[in-house]
Order: C-alpha cells, then sequence, then structure tokens
C-alpha cells in the first residue's frame, strides 16, 4: 500500500536544485555539450537508444547528461519521452544483408565473401590505459583501402545454401507481429515477442545469462557465426504518399549464432541459430542477445528445461531495467505506515512470547 | 483518393511479385516509374543535412505552395526479421519527421525522414512536390539533389575506404625447412 505523504515540497524543491547544481560540477570545467556526449561516448549513447527503444542519438545524448551519466536513469528518460509522440506506424523490416558494412568479423570461417572486416574495435587493444588521453590528443587519420565490389552475405546464408543450418521462421502474413508495448505479455509467448523484450534487456542481465548458458546451465555450445555493424536503409509504408517511402539510414549490430546440432529421426542434424539485433554498435549486447535467443528456444526444440537462462517467463520478466529500478528504488520512498502496522504486528508478538515464557514452569507441569 | 489506394494496393502486389512491373497496367507502370524517381530523391534528400537542402533550394526559384500538412514530430517502430531474414519482430521505436506540401499548380509532396526536425521534412516535401512538376524536375534534379547526391556518395566512400583497411589479410607462416 502507497501512502500519499505531504510536507517535503520545499526539501524536494531545494534537493533537485541541488542535484542541478551538482550535475553541473565544477563550474571552471567547461560544461558538455550534447555533440561532445554524441560524438565522444557514442558507446553509451548506443546503449541508451538500445534500451531506452528509441533512435535518436541527440535525445540519447541528453538523457546521459541529465542523468549525469547513470545509464540506466537516461534509459528511464528515454521510455518515458517516448510516450510524449504519436507513432505513426511500423518500418518495413530492415535488410541487415544490405548493411554498408563497417566491421563484420565471423569465427566460423576465415575466408568469407567481403571478407572480415575489423572496423573500430576494441578487440586486440592492449587494455592498458593510455595517458595520451588524458591531456588532449589528436588521432592519426584513418587508413584507408582498396573497398572490394562483391557483396557482404550474412554467414547464415552461406550455411543455409547447403541446409547446415536451419532456416530462419518464415513470415505468417495473417499473424500480426507482436508488440509488447501494446499489449500486456502473456506465456508462453512467441518468438517475435521474446526477440523485443531481449532487445530492450538490460545488457548487464542479458550478459549474465548468456554467460551462465556458456558455463552449462542450459545446454548453449555456441559459434559467433557473425557480428556486423554498419548502417541500413530504412522504408516506411506511407499511406498518403502510397509507396514506402525512405527515411535515412539507423546504425545497428547484428550477431548470428551458431549452435550445436539437432536431429531426430525424421530431421537431418543441422546448425541451430540464436539471433541478436540491437541500436548502434552494441556488440555486447547482440552477442549476449543471441545467446539468450537460442536458450530460450529450449521448449521449441525439445530440450530440457533447467536453467534459468531457458525459462522465458523468468528472462522476460525480469530483462527490462527501467521496470527493476522502479520496483527496486520505490523500496526507498515512504513506506511509514507500512512500516507502522509491522511494527505494531511485531510488538504484539513479542509481547506474547514474553508472556509464554514468563509463565512459571509449575504451571505449564499441572496442565 | 481512389488512385492512391490503387497506387497502394499495387505497390503490394509488386512487392509480393504477385505483378510484374513489366506486364502491369500501363498507366500504373508509369505511376510506379515516376515513385521510383521521387524514392530516389527522397532517399538522398533524408541522408542530406537540413543546412544543405536549404542552401541548394536557394541557387532555384521556388514555386509559390502551401503547407497541406503541418511539419509533425513522431515515432515509428523499426522492425527487423529473425535471423535477418526471416520473419518481422519489432526491434525498437525511431523519432521520426513528416509534412505534406502542395504547389500551386497542384502538385504535392510528402516528406519523411528520421529525427526531430521538422524543416527538414517540410523541405522534403517541397523537393518531392517540385519533382512531380515537368517544368521543376530538371532543376530540383540538377541543382539540388545531384550535387546532394554527390556528397553522399562521397561520405559512404570514405567510410567504405577506411573500414576497407581493417580487411584482415590472412598469410601463413612458413615453419621449418618445408
Amino acid at each position: 500500500m502507497y501512502v500519499a505523504v505531504k510536507g517535503g515540497e520545499r526539501a524536494i524543491e531545494n534537493a533537485h536544485r541541488l542535484l542541478a547544481h551538482e550535475r553541473r560540477g565544477d563550474r571552471d570545467v567547461p560544461e558538455l555539450t550534447l555533440a561532445q556526449i554524441s560524438e565522444q561516448l557514442s558507446l553509451g549513447v548506443d546503449r541508451v537508444m538500445t534500451e531506452g527503444s528509441l533512435y535518436d542519438r541527440e535525445l540519447a545524448a541528453l538523457a546521459i547528461k541529465q542523468a549525469r551519466g547513470d545509464l540506466i536513469e537516461a534509459i528511464f528518460l528515454v521510455r518515458a519521452f517516448r510516450a510524449t509522440l504519436p507513432r505513426f506506424g511500423a518500418t518495413e523490416p530492415v535488410d541487415t544483408g544490405a548493411m554498408q558494412v563497417r566491421r563484420r568479423v565471423s569465427s566460423t570461417f576465415k575466408d568469407i565473401p567481403g571478407g572480415q572486416i575489423l572496423g573500430p574495435t576494441f578487440d586486440y587493444t592492449h587494455r592498458l590505459l593510455d595517458p595520451q588521453l588524458a591531456e588532449g590528443f589528436a588521432p592519426e587519420a584513418p587508413a584507408t583501402g582498396e573497398t572490394s565490389t562483391g557483396a557482404t552475405p550474412r554467414v547464415t546464408d552461406i550455411l543455409g545454401r547447403d541446409g547446415l543450418i536451419e532456416p530462419s521462421p518464415v513470415a505468417d502474413a495473417d499473424a500480426p507481429v507482436g508488440d509488447l508495448t501494446r499489449e500486456p505479455l502473456n506465456f508462453p509467448a512467441d518468438r517475435d515477442l521474446r526477440l523485443q523484450n531481449l532487445a530492450r534487456a538490460d545488457e548487464g542481465f542479458l550478459l549474465a545469462l548468456g554467460y551462465s548458458s556458456q558455463r552449462g546451465y542450459g545446454r548453449n555450445h555456441p559459434f559467433a557465426g557473425e557480428i556486423r555493424f554498419g548502417e541500413v536503409e530504412v522504408e516506411f509504408m506511407a499511406e498518403d504518399a502510397g509507396f514506402a517511402v525512405p527515411l535515412g539510414s539507423v546504425a545497428l549490430t547484428e550477431c548470428q549464432m551458431v549452435n550445436q546440432f539437432k536431429g531426430s529421426a525424421t530431421e537431418a542434424p543441422c546448425f541451430t541459430r540464436g539471433y541478436g539485433l540491437a541500436f548502434g554498435q552494441s556488440e555486447r549486447k547482440t552477442m549476449s542477445m543471441a545467446l539468450v535467443d537460442r536458450s530460450l528456444r529450449a521448449r521449441e526444440l525439445g530440450e530440457e528445461v533447467i536453467a534459468p537462462g531457458q525459462d522465458e517467463e523468468f528472462v522476460m520478466s525480469h530483462s527490462d531495467n527501467v521496470q527493476a529500478t522502479g520496483f527496486v528504488e520505490h523500496l526507498k520512498l515512504p513506506h511509514y505506515v507500512d512500516f507502522q502496522s509491522e511494527l505494531g504486528l511485531l510488538r504484539k508478538l513479542r509481547k506474547e512470547f514474553a508472556e509464554a515464557n514468563e509463565a512459571p514452569p509449575m504451571q505449564e507441569a499441572a496442565e | 483518393m481512389a488512385l492512391r489506394y490503387e497506387v497502394v494496393y499495387y505497390h503490394r502486389q509488386l512487392e509480393s511479385g504477385k505483378v510484374d512491373v513489366m506486364t502491369g497496367n500501363e498507366s500504373l507502370a508509369d505511376e510506379s516509374g515516376g515513385q521510383a524517381r521521387r524514392k530516389a530523391v527522397m532517399a538522398v534528400l533524408a541522408h542530406s543535412a537540413t543546412a544543405d537542402i536549404e542552401g541548394r533550394l536557394g541557387t532555384i526559384a521556388l514555386p509559390a505552395h502551401e503547407d497541406l500538412r503541418e511539419p509533425e514530430n513522431g515515432l515509428v517502430m523499426v522492425r527487423g526479421r529473425v535471423g535477418g531474414d526471416g520473419a518481422p519482430f519489432n526491434l525498437g521505436e525511431a523519432t521520426v519527421s513528416r509534412a505534406a506540401v502542395r504547389l500551386s499548380t497542384g502538385e504535392v509532396g510528402f516528406g519523411y525522414t528520421l529525427g526531430r526536425d521538422r524543416e527538414k521534412a517540410r523541405l522534403i516535401a517541397l523537393c518531392d512536390a517540385m519533382v512531380q512538376s515537368a517544368e521543376l524536375a530538371g532543376a530540383i534534379e540538377t541543382q539540388v539533389v545531384a550535387p546532394l547526391r554527390a556528397a553522399m556518395v562521397e561520405r559512404r566512400n570514405r567510410k567504405a575506404v577506411e573500414a576497407a583497411a581493417t580487411r584482415v589479410d590472412f598469410y601463413t607462416l612458413v615453419r621449418g625447412e618445408g
């Protein structure tokens, strides 16, 4: 039970004023601009867009600034902003195969058409703090190389040609695409809803679940078939224009996990897959998402559900960090009346306990 | 209105492969060619900065026009596909702006773009209307779209060559005496 508590207005107002002051920090230090956040803390912006479930770099940068760098608070702000705008509709599904690739690696095939493109990555860095960055640092211009004219097909498409990997589930033209922002979740949930949930899910939560599945909590022995990052064109079927209009492009990261064989008396064994997709350059997120997507397919693939990462109700009910933080953090709000009633009950119980123990033993024996 | 729905239906049939562009109804095929041209222009403009579009439009005489739909902000739900090529799912929303402009000569243009820049949507709508006018289409293409397209291609190429420099060239080490 929540009870309105009055009387703290002035304290609240002054607390917010103090917050604004602390957020600004030392006024001798130049104030951060949104462009600086968007350009130089770009992976934080990508995370806020992904989990805030809203592609808008400038708004995500504003949220990060307002939240003093607390990304979950920033995600909360972005989610709240979403509710202020009308939705015009849904885009045509994006074609990640036609991505303008900035990074693309496969751990399964060395020689893939289009090649292994490392792009801007922390991989193979030494993870040593760089004192140069502390002093203002102008990096060299990036090297340039010869572009190949060939396509960069998805690795799973290559495997799919030989039937070595299961095909993606085909679209059912009659079934509407599930949207958990419009209808409440019901279990069991279909894969479209699961993927939407995972796309918005807390990266840390998915990372831990994915890690647990690798360590043996649920059977999951994948290869990173492919990870790609780059720009993808977005089109929207505009009813007024009468055709699908181009909206521009969004940066996306996609991860295709290739998992263990599955076969039966009627089906030849083939690789199975888990899928991850997120806004921006969000590699850890998409890899974790693909691991959990695959482990959540346990029921569909006839695997025994024994681990948290395979339990869709557990995963989907606890993956959203805005919901989670709301419930955890509400504990710090006033619960004075709740607590008074608990206190009253406890005092009564203790009194009864004391009385029972104070009673003379002889009397008990006489009974 | 009737034509619009016909076009939508036709477009969907095209997408689903039920109608072949070559064998379709002649007038609708023309319409489809016009649409392809309009889409190509919209794509370039959506990828360009508002100031650049504005600057380019400043070099030509603009026809009389009015807002048919006031520029507005909204959201679209961005969809992906399971496995990249399978059934669609909802990935997350994106901010968009849209507008509609009508020339005094009757052409109606639509502007859509990612982001919250309403002026950009209005400029795209204006260009889309002008592209549909036989007298204005040429100027829009040469003075506005062509230079913006060149700049867009240049930006893409720069990103492509930067990425290409990080392509791994595997080689095999020869060990021992072979």
